[in-house]
């Protein structure tokens, strides 16, 4: 059992209050999910030429400045970093693909989240109240963001076993629901050149949809992909620079429930989830049908 | 529905915004003579009503969540909303109305009693029944009426895939389009008793748009491996 939450934004009143929504959406989802809690959030673009990276720091404080200075001076101007409790987020003016080969090679011991132009991933192990606190969720602001809280049952607890996971640039991926043939598919993707962090089956999932993508396939072509390839139980739930996608496995065996209102679009594993929005009792609410990508954002399914 | 009596004028109003669903719970299971009760704030919390033994009526506003009624004997549970997971499972007696729609496994298990969805019941709705009936004024999911053992599953609207698959004994009545039957499901003629039950739920669920001669029904076809009596000699 896990939590899964998302919230997008149809109005850009709502866009400031993005976290403190999400932050209660989590909370609500906090008993499907105890070990761990993970946010990804879109907000505040990088310029063109910039690039926007989510460094974890594990259990050592870096020293945040430093590095940043030695991103200016390796690759290209730095923006200050902007930390929040474990992690740091940076903007820097090179190509994502440079400043991750630089960070493998100088700083092994960081961690690369996220990297894209909006979008800001923080995860870690524990609870999802004491994550949702320690991290100040409730003020970030944002056009969307995907949660998700974590009960284990195939893999560690840590904080690369959490969610969300990174699927390529502004992309990430939350899964409810466990993989049963990720072992072969990791091996097999392994040999497609794609990196694995953890012996995790959600991860597996995420590294799926990376490879199909980098092939050309659009979103919703590499998520109908995992209807065929994959062999287990889900509900997914993607995120883009433009918004998010849904998808159930085809006997729908994990929930999951929508909601929409003139002001906001919502996912989450329960509607108890929903129910804390602001306009709820009167929002449109279904199950999304199994085997079906639902998608909200303008250019997301191309 | 009998006229309220004198010892059920008094309505006793629980807030679950400063109430727990445990104390609600437990207020249903202590009092013994039948109380009419109105929840409001449910706001899609689990395990609402459940294990109620005397003839409540309790009516809820708004949206509940996973297994709202479970377990009920002799009481009348109305949702003014939508449900979550296995609203009404294992009901015993009594009735559960849902005013919106029902998530997965509607009715699991149930041996008794009413279950009336006004809008659409979702995946594997009825799986398992055991005696109850359920009527679905919208449409139901894929997998409906799985192992279904007795009692009826009534569709005012259409059926999703593998309708009735590995069914046993329980009476299935659709009156839209059924994707796909499961195994051993077949279609069955609409006999004279048949249509007079059906007629019977709907007016029980008190849906009277659709006529009962407009449905199909759906029954085992008692090929699946344990109706043969010559393996009988292998248990």
């Amino acid at each position: 059992m896990c939590g899964i939450a998302g919230l997008y934004t149809k109005s850009p009143a709502l866009q400031a209050q993005l976290g403190e929504h999400l932050a209660r959406m989590l909370e609500q989802l906090s008993f499907r999910g105890p070990d761990s809690a993970g946010v990804a959030f879109y907000r505040d673009p990088a310029p063109a030429g910039s690039c926007k990276i989510s460094l974890c720091g594990a259990e050592s404080a870096p020293h945040w400045g430093a590095i940043g200075e030695e991103l200016a001076e390796a690759l290209g101007e730095t923006s200050a970093p902007r930390v929040r409790a474990t992690h740091a987020v940076f903007v820097v003016e090179a190509e994502p693909e440079h400043v991750q080969s630089w960070l493998a090679e100088h700083h092994p011991e960081l961690r690369l989240m996220s990297a894209g132009s909006s979008i800001e991933i923080y995860k870690e192990a524990g609870r999802p109240s004491e994550f949702v606190r320690r991290f100040a969720i409730e003020q970030i602001d944002g056009s969307h963001a995907l949660g998700h809280t974590r009960m284990a049952t195939e893999s560690r607890v840590t904080t690369e076993h959490s969610h969300p996971f990174s699927t390529g640039l502004d992309l990430c991926l939350v899964h409810n629901g466990s993989l049963s043939n990720h072992n072969r598919l990791r091996r097999k993707l392994r040999r497609e050149g794609i990196h694995f962090q953890t012996d995790n089956d959600s991860e597996v999932a995420a590294g799926y949809l990376t490879w199909r993508l980098r092939e050309g396939a659009s979103l919703e072509q590499a998520l109908e992909g995992c209807l065929a390839d994959l062999d287990g139980f889900y509900t997914f739930a993607v995120g883009s620079a433009d918004g998010f996608a849904v998808l159930r496995d085809p006997i729908a065996c994990k929930p999951a429930i929508m909601a929409e209102t003139d002001e906001w679009v919502a996912i989450a594993s329960e509607y108890r989830a929903i129910a804390v929005l602001p306009g709820a009792e009167d929002a449109v609410s279904w199950e999304p049908d199994p085997g079906r990508v639902y998608s909200w954002g303008t250019t997301l399914v191309a | 529905m009998p006229a309220p009596d004198a010892t059920r004028e008094a309505v006793l109003s629980v807030d679950l915004a400063s109430e727990s669903v445990r104390q609600l719970n437990q207020r249903l299971h202590d009092a013994l003579q039948p109380q009419r009760v109105r929840v409001v704030n449910p706001a899609g919390m689990h395990s609402i009503a459940v294990g109620i033994d005397a003839a409540h009526e309790v009516e809820i506003d708004g949206h509940v969540g996973y297994y709202c009624a479970g377990m009920n004997k002799l009481a009348t549970v109305r949702v003014r909303g939508n449900c979550g997971v296995g609203v009404a499972e294992n009901m015993m007696s009594g009735s559960v109305i849902v005013e919106g729609s029902a998530s997965q496994s509607a009715a699991a298990s149930a041996r008794g009693g009413l279950l009336v969805v006004h809008g659409d019941a979702s995946a594997r709705c009825a799986i398992s029944l055991k005696g109850a009936d359920v009527v679905v004024r919208g449409s139901v999911g894929h997998m409906s009426a799985f192992m279904a053992q007795k009692g009826a599953l009534v569709v005012c609207g259409d059926a999703g895939e593998a309708l009735g698959d590995s069914l046993y004994e329980a009476r299935l009545y659709v009156r839209g389009a059924v994707a796909g039957l499961g195994a051993d499901c077949i279609e069955k003629e609409m006999r004279a008793e048949h249509v007079e039950q059906l007629s019977r739920l709907l007016e029980r669920a008190e849906i009277d748009e659709v006529d009962a001669t407009d449905f199909r029904r759906y029954g085992s076809a008692r090929q699946l491996y344990n109706f043969h009596v010559d393996n009988l000699g292998s248990y």
